[in-house]
């Protein structure tokens, strides 16, 4: 169980509590928190769960895998702190995770 | 003007299996899809990819299951309306009068939206002064290539798109590739040969550059990249190119008066039909209680959409259930013996 942090685009917080094993976009979604679409679902086809993870937390997930960088290629406004949220599995380390939200996701 | 019994938006898995659902039951339909290509999400996203759930298939890939469906339901004979996309429903004297974006127009008492998670667009530049210039010297798609000859071209974007048209036009225009990494997802020949247009000096290669304006006064005189780190340049520019990939928006479907949640239409169970007499919707765009957005799921969906449309279409008869083994009405819809 890890406590994350959403923050949208305009400055809202949820403060969710996420279990292990789920990703932090299905975290999102089972708590209807908006700023998080996941078109595809979670199969990493489409770029609109993108989310900006802070250098200290960035440096800390598990590292992107093949073709996710790819895929943030296509997102709304990507930076080198852009992650697919359905693409950080969530573990008791992730505790205090803080994501930001971009402005839109399409 | 088209008439038919049913027209049915989308043509990916749970479009065609319901046009054959249809097909089964003796109506006709007709296929709107806004891609170039039949199959849907199947085919744009994840052509490639093994699906593992489709009954009684063990494993296919998304080209696959397209495929057998358009076979399943080629005895049917069904007209597609690729690269077309429904703009317009209105409803008169029990029917729908369906208009398209390239002006074809349908007269059908049932419509079945089974748009996916919407059309697949275009992703556009973030920045509002693109908005401006685009469709005229912004633009995400190429039809007429000559339009850039001894102009200078911007082109945005690391996938095969980019790069290609990078290679292509540099022979006859001054171009610019400007990508937000180092890295490019095209492929590895294109990657090699923009690398050595740049060493050239053929092609003005920018990485970890995004857009940041466009400026211009009536025509688009330059564009600014500018780098994280916030430093920015000027680049000279006829033509900014973007090739993002494409995303999905709902588009239309969200001026239809339909009941919207979210990006999802709410239906009923018993034949997925929407708040409006119909008008039904299927696969992942609709939505009720213990909705699983899996292709079987849409399938069972178009299967009971099917028979909700035959309601509206032949009013004065009523629906006879049979089976496909048994039936000699349906063998010889399907032409076999």
């Amino acid at each position: 169980m890890a406590k994350i942090k959403y923050i949208e685009h305009n400055g809202k917080e949820h403060v969710i509590e996420v279990q292990n094993g789920l990703t932090v976009m299905e975290g999102a979604i089972q708590n209807d928190i908006s700023g998080i679409d996941a078109d595809c679902g979670g199969s990493m086809s489409c770029a609109t769960c993108h989310v900006y993870v802070k250098e200290d937390w960035y440096n800390k997930l598990p590292k992107k895998e093949m073709g996710e960088d790819d895929m943030l290629d296509q997102a709304y406004e990507p930076n080198s702190n852009s992650r697919l949220s359905c693409q950080i599995s969530v573990s008791d380390d992730l505790d205090g995770l803080i994501v930001h939200m971009p402005e839109k996701q399409v | 003007m088209i008439k038919t019994d049913v027209v049915i938006i989308g043509a990916g898995p749970t479009g065609l299996f319901c046009a054959h659902q249809l097909g089964i039951i003796g109506l006709k339909c007709e296929i709107v899809d806004n891609l170039d290509k039949i199959g849907g999400q199947c085919i744009e996203l994840y052509p490639d990819k093994p699906i593992y759930d489709i009954p009684a298939l063990p494993k296919c890939t998304g080209e696959e299951l397209t495929n057998n469906l358009i076979e399943q339901i080629k005895p049917f004979n069904f007209n597609f309306h690729l690269n077309d996309r429904v703009q317009e429903l209105k409803n008169e004297d029990e029917n729908w009068i369906v208009k398209t974006t390239n002006g074809k127009e349908f007269h059908t008492p049932n419509v079945v939206i089974a748009g996916g998670v919407g059309s697949f667009e275009p992703r556009k530049f973030p920045t509002k002064s693109a908005e401006k210039f685009d469709g005229t010297s912004v633009l995400y798609s190429i039809k007429d290539k000559t339009i850039f000859k001894d102009k200078y071209v911007a082109i945005f974007g690391g996938g095969d798109s980019a790069l290609d048209w990078a290679i292509e036009l540099s022979n006859t225009s001054k171009v610019s590739l400007i990508h937000r990494r180092n890295e490019f997802r095209g492929a590895p020949a294109s990657v090699q040969k923009i690398k050595e247009l740049s060493e050239k000096n053929i092609i003005n290669l920018f990485t970890k550059y995004s857009i940041k304006d466009v400026k211009g006064n009536g025509s688009l005189e330059e564009v600014e990249i500018k780098s994280e780190e916030g430093e920015s340049k000027i680049l000279k520019a006829d033509y900014v190119l973007g090739f993002f990939g494409l995303i999905m928006q709902l588009g239309p479907i969200a001026e239809w008066g339909l009941n919207l949640d979210k990006k999802t239409i709410p239906v009923n169970t018993e034949n997925f039909e929407t708040n409006k007499k119909g008008i039904f919707a299927i696969g992942d765009i609709c939505n009720y209680p213990g909705k699983l957005k899996l292709i079987l799921s849409g399938f069972h969906e178009g299967a009971l959409a099917a028979r909700g449309c035959f309601k509206y279409a032949r009013p004065n008869e009523k629906y006879r259930f049979e089976f496909t083994t048994a039936s000699n009405t349906i063998k010889d819809r399907l032409g076999v013996k």
